[in-house]
């Protein structure tokens, strides 16, 4: 379902055309251009404005306060006007933060585009010779550099710059490392152009947005260096002046007249700040991975927003029933119904498939049970799960919390990347049982042991210290199992366990599943999209399909006669050993996206059986006897009786 | 894990060439004559003759950076005009004030920075999280040498709480407890950017390993939520942060120039400020390359530290 909500194409045309649109709602990144803009307004019209002459000194007007005397912000140690001295101040400052940034920029961006481009020893000598350059305390390289060319602003704005020119270099290598390998680079290449115009036409285009990023969010930075050696007299020599010398003249009165550094300094802080909103806002706009959004972390449980709670329907002996339940994503303003109102009953050691194809909501509805769906986008609107007969999504946090993994255990489809990978898989162990059954240390790491074992993992003793990335792929689902079993829960929610397997490797993992829920009563929810894998395990199977069940019955005679004709295409799909003649169909087209389902039957437009019936209100799932139910209103198997 | 360290130790020695390399070339870029911009412009031409075979300025470039490196290697960083010491005793000296400023800072500053970064994440878009996330902004947008004039104000000024400048007082003081009350001031004022900075990538760090599917798992395990945050998150997203810690030691290191100056605290930084403004920059050399190497060890640190954090590192 994410999968289906993020690659919407529409979406991403819009954010390029709309960069300045997204800018603008930004409302801090505005601020910061409001800021930027009046500055740099102010400074280019320093000659315009009705100022006093900034190196006019009056020694009968020396430190007045703001206010006195027709100064607005005062004057200083001379009778210079600070407000005065404040405007052209910050003409010379951001004159000079701008240049640097500029020379900066492009030496830097130089030096990554022909390291990336050129790759090799170019590139090895290149960047060996910048991991130099930054093995130097940022500001202590400035200060050598300054110290060797003298103390003065235009050999501070070259140190700056030199020092800044290592983040240019490294952030634009990256980049083209990658797009030098590209096709298009490569077709360019074959017809005949010269190295430095595909760099300039082809691959520098391709490298603005991270130029522009890097200079936005340094720009900020070397002002503030710049003042610094201004602060430090280093920089602007009187009677030349910037910010950051005002701030170093004021030191001096410091203690008698605040005003003369407090003004200038709250004047940089003011201005960095501006382009420091500025430069975020353009970052998260021009870098899709930071796009406002795209980092929201999911909380601890999926949000619970139903509009009534349902009736309950009993199905005597059930340990687990879902009814009616409904999940929702919402993105960008657009709701995504990933499960539309499932229903589904397990019984103790029963194991149940549910099938269907990516996006189906299948792992949604896997994972909205126990509260696993990421909010945001994800909430539950509506239905309920019973678990031994308490609402689910009623329990507090704290109640679903004590649940999850001691009454409903969950395994997972990739192995690696559901395992911590910075603690062993015996401290991952420990941690499962410990989480629901308080017990000293030793006592626990022995269950775990003990587990491992269960599981069919040898030398369970060693194993215990290893980590995931040191097991092989069975090896960590087989871990998996063991901590999803550490609690003897009623159900386990397995989310494609096996898929990320190889094939020898997958039977193993059924067999022991299969092997465990006999032995240990468990009931198992088992989510795949492979019919081969269903026939294995599965007593029975329910078939989804756009958020919906469209069909539900025992394994065996679903497989034998299919009444949806979704599933029959489905099991058309799988191969079978011995036959390999039997022609493998694919179903044409593709599911319907879950924010705009069309009326009647989801599947009707991939359907050949579909007539003008199937596109017009809501399909019920009609029960046929025998435990089995289809949601479609020309079943296969009645056709077939008809003959 | 000896082996790796091992292995990390070796690849600094080329690092710690290339720096004695960089600064040699630095004070090779001298405009005009070095024997005279080492001994000012009103040296006897006899001295300036002297000090350019005593540096062996009369030979070509590669020749001269042998000769400097082999002294450097003998502990002659050579002799201060200004001072007249040896340079080396005056380093070390200064040096070990401000490794007590810098360390205090960056303790200071990945204590606050991890923890501001958690709590914003956690609480993300939360109200602290938008205090969290502007305080931030302020923190890494504000002149650090201006914020330590305003805390003198404040706090040694107007309310008297503590020393305006100094390391320790001139009249029976000398102790810890002394030191640490002339600490507070110049290391909190030092650790605001870099407390801004890893409090950014802190978060960004967390939201991004937050969204981990082992995190999932811990959830589904039932581990309590702080557990989860702390145990799974927190040390996951650790890994990445730290070398940036490391980085931050570098702009600890630098940062000290302006919080030694405006404090008046006895380190490097305010001895390379005014060795550049009296041009001993025999001085400014060896100051700079005992603080660069420094900051090489550090990182070697935060990397060993990385390692052990993470085992697929190794």
């Amino acid at each position: 379902m994410g999968r289906a909500a993020r690659s919407s194409a529409p979406a991403g045309r819009a954010r390029r055309t709309g960069a300045w649109a997204l800018l603008a709602r930004n409302h801090l990144a505005v601020a910061g251009l409001g800021v930027v803009t009046f500055v740099c307004l102010v400074a280019l019209a320093a000659p315009l404005l009705p100022l006093a002459d900034p190196n006019a000194t009056a020694p009968a007007d020396r430190l007045l306060r703001p206010g006195e005397g027709g100064h607005l912000l005062g004057t200083d140690a001379l009778g210079r006007d600070l407000l005065s001295r404040l405007v052209w101040g910050a003409r010379v400052s951001i004159a000079v933060g701008l240049s640097a940034t500029l020379i900066a920029a492009a030496v830097g961006s130089l030096i990554g585009l022909v390291a990336g481009y050129a790759g090799g020893r170019v590139d090895n000598w290149l960047m060996r010779g910048i991991d130099m350059v930054m093995a130097f305390p940022y500001i202590l390289l400035a200060l050598a550099i300054v110290a060797v060319l003298g103390p003065g602003l235009l050999n501070a704005l070259y140190a700056i710059a030199i020092v800044n020119v290592p983040f240019f270099a490294r952030n634009i290598r990256g980049i083209t490392l990658g797009l030098a390998r590209r096709e298009f680079v490569d077709a360019a290449r074959l017809s005949g152009k010269s190295h430095p115009r595909i760099l300039l036409t082809e691959v520098l285009p391709n490298v603005l947005p991270v130029i522009v990023i890097t200079m936005s969010t340094t720009v900020g930075w070397m002002i503030l260096e710049t003042a610094g050696l201004s602060f430090l007299g280093l920089g602007a020599q009187p009677p030349q002046s910037d910010l950051g010398s005002m701030l170093g003249e004021g030191r001096r009165v410091l203690f008698t007249h605040p005003h003369v550094s407090v003004v200038p300094g709250l004047a940089i802080l003011v201005l960095v700040m501006g382009i420091n909103l500025l430069g975020d806002g353009i970052r998260d706009v021009l870098d899709p991975r930071l796009k406002s959004g795209a980092l929201s972390r999911p909380v601890a449980r999926t949000a619970v927003r139903r509009t009534a709670v349902p009736e309950r329907q009993d199905h005597p002996g059930a340990v687990l029933e879902l009814q009616g339940m409904e999940t929702e994503f919402h993105v960008g303003g657009q709701v995504y119904r990933a499960v539309g109102g499932v229903d589904l009953h397990l019984a103790p050691g029963e194991c149940v498939g549910l099938v269907g194809e990516s996006g189906s909501g299948k792992s949604v509805t896997a994972m909205s049970v126990m509260g696993l769906v990421p909010t945001p986008p994800g909430r539950i609107a509506g239905g309920a799960a019973w678990l031994d007969g308490s609402d689910l999504f009623a329990l507090s946090d704290e109640e679903i919390r004590q649940r999850r993994g001691r009454d409903v255990a969950h395994v997972f489809q990739d192995p690696l990347g559901t395992l911590h990978p910075l603690h062993t898989v015996g401290a991952q162990l420990v941690e499962a049982i410990r989480a629901h059954r308080p017990m000293p240390r030793t006592e626990a790491e022995a269950a775990a042991c003990d587990l491992l074992a269960l599981v069919r993992i040898p030398n369970p003793a060693e194993r215990m210290q290893a980590f995931p990335h040191e097991l092989s792929g069975g090896m960590r689902q087989r871990v998996c199992i063991a901590m999803g079993l550490a609690n003897d829960p009623s159900v386990l929610i397995a989310d494609e366990p096996t898929t990320a397997l190889d094939v020898t490797v997958q039977a193993q993992v059924l067999a022991l599943m299969d092997r465990l829920r006999r032995e240990r009563d468990s009931a198992i929810l088992f989510i795949t999209h492979d019919f081969g894998v269903v026939s294995a395990i599965c007593d029975r199977v329910a078939v989804m399909y756009a958020g919906r069940i469209v069909e539900t019955g025992p394994t065996d005679e679903i497989l034998a006669a299919p009444a949806h004709p979704y599933t029959d295409r489905l099991i058309a799909c799988v191969p079978v050993l011995g036959a390999p003649d039997r022609r493998l169909e694919a179903i044409s087209g593709r599911p319907p996206v879950v924010n705009a389902l069309p009326p009647g039957c989801a599947f009707a437009d991939r359907c050949p059986r579909a007539r003008d019936e199937c596109r017009v209100g809501d399909i019920a799932l009609v029960e046929q006897g025998g435990g089995r139910a289809v949601r479609c209103l020309f079943p296969m198997e009645r056709e077939v009786a008809d003959g | 894990m000896g082996a790796y360290i091992l292995k990390r130790l070796l690849a600094v020695i080329p690092v710690m060439f290339g720096l004695t390399l960089i600064v040699f070339l630095i004070m090779a870029m001298i405009p005009g004559d070095p024997a005279t911009a080492i001994l000012g412009s009103y040296a006897t031409p006899e001295n300036v003759e002297r000090l350019n075979r005593q540096l062996g300025l009369d030979r070509s470039l590669p020749e001269q950076y042998l000769i400097w490196l082999g002294n450097l290697l003998q502990g002659d960083l050579g002799r201060s005009y200004s001072l007249n010491r040896p340079v080396l005793d005056e380093v070390t000296e200064r040096f070990g004030a401000t490794l007590i400023l810098a360390g205090t800072s960056l303790v200071l500053c990945s204590i606050l920075g991890l923890l501001a970064g958690v709590v914003s994440a956690v609480r993300q878009y939360g109200w602290t999280d938008k205090v969290v996330t502007f305080v931030v902004l302020i923190g890494i947008s504000t002149p650090s040498f201006w914020l330590g004039l305003l805390l003198i104000l404040l706090f040694a000024v107007q309310w008297r709480l503590f020393p305006a400048s100094g390391m320790y007082a001139i009249y029976g003081g000398g102790d810890l407890p002394d030191l640490l009350h002339h600490l507070v001031l110049p290391a909190a004022t030092l650790s605001v950017v870099a407390t801004g900075v890893i409090a950014r990538l802190t978060r960004t760090a967390m939201l991004e390993v937050l969204r981990q599917d082992y995190i999932r798992t811990a959830r589904a395990k039932g581990l309590r939520e702080s557990r989860v945050i702390w145990r799974h998150a927190f040390k996951a997203a650790l890994v990445g942060v730290i070398p940036v810690i490391g980085i931050q030691a570098g702009f600890v290191m630098g940062g000290a120039v302006y919080i030694e100056t405006v404090f008046q605290w006895p380190g490097i930084g305010s001895m390379l400020v005014t060795a550049i403004s009296t041009r001993d920059l025999l001085l400014v050399q060896g100051g700079v390359l005992v603080v660069a190497a420094a900051y090489v060890l550090f990182n070697l640190c935060a990397d060993v530290v990385q390692t052990l954090l993470d085992p697929r590192l190794r």
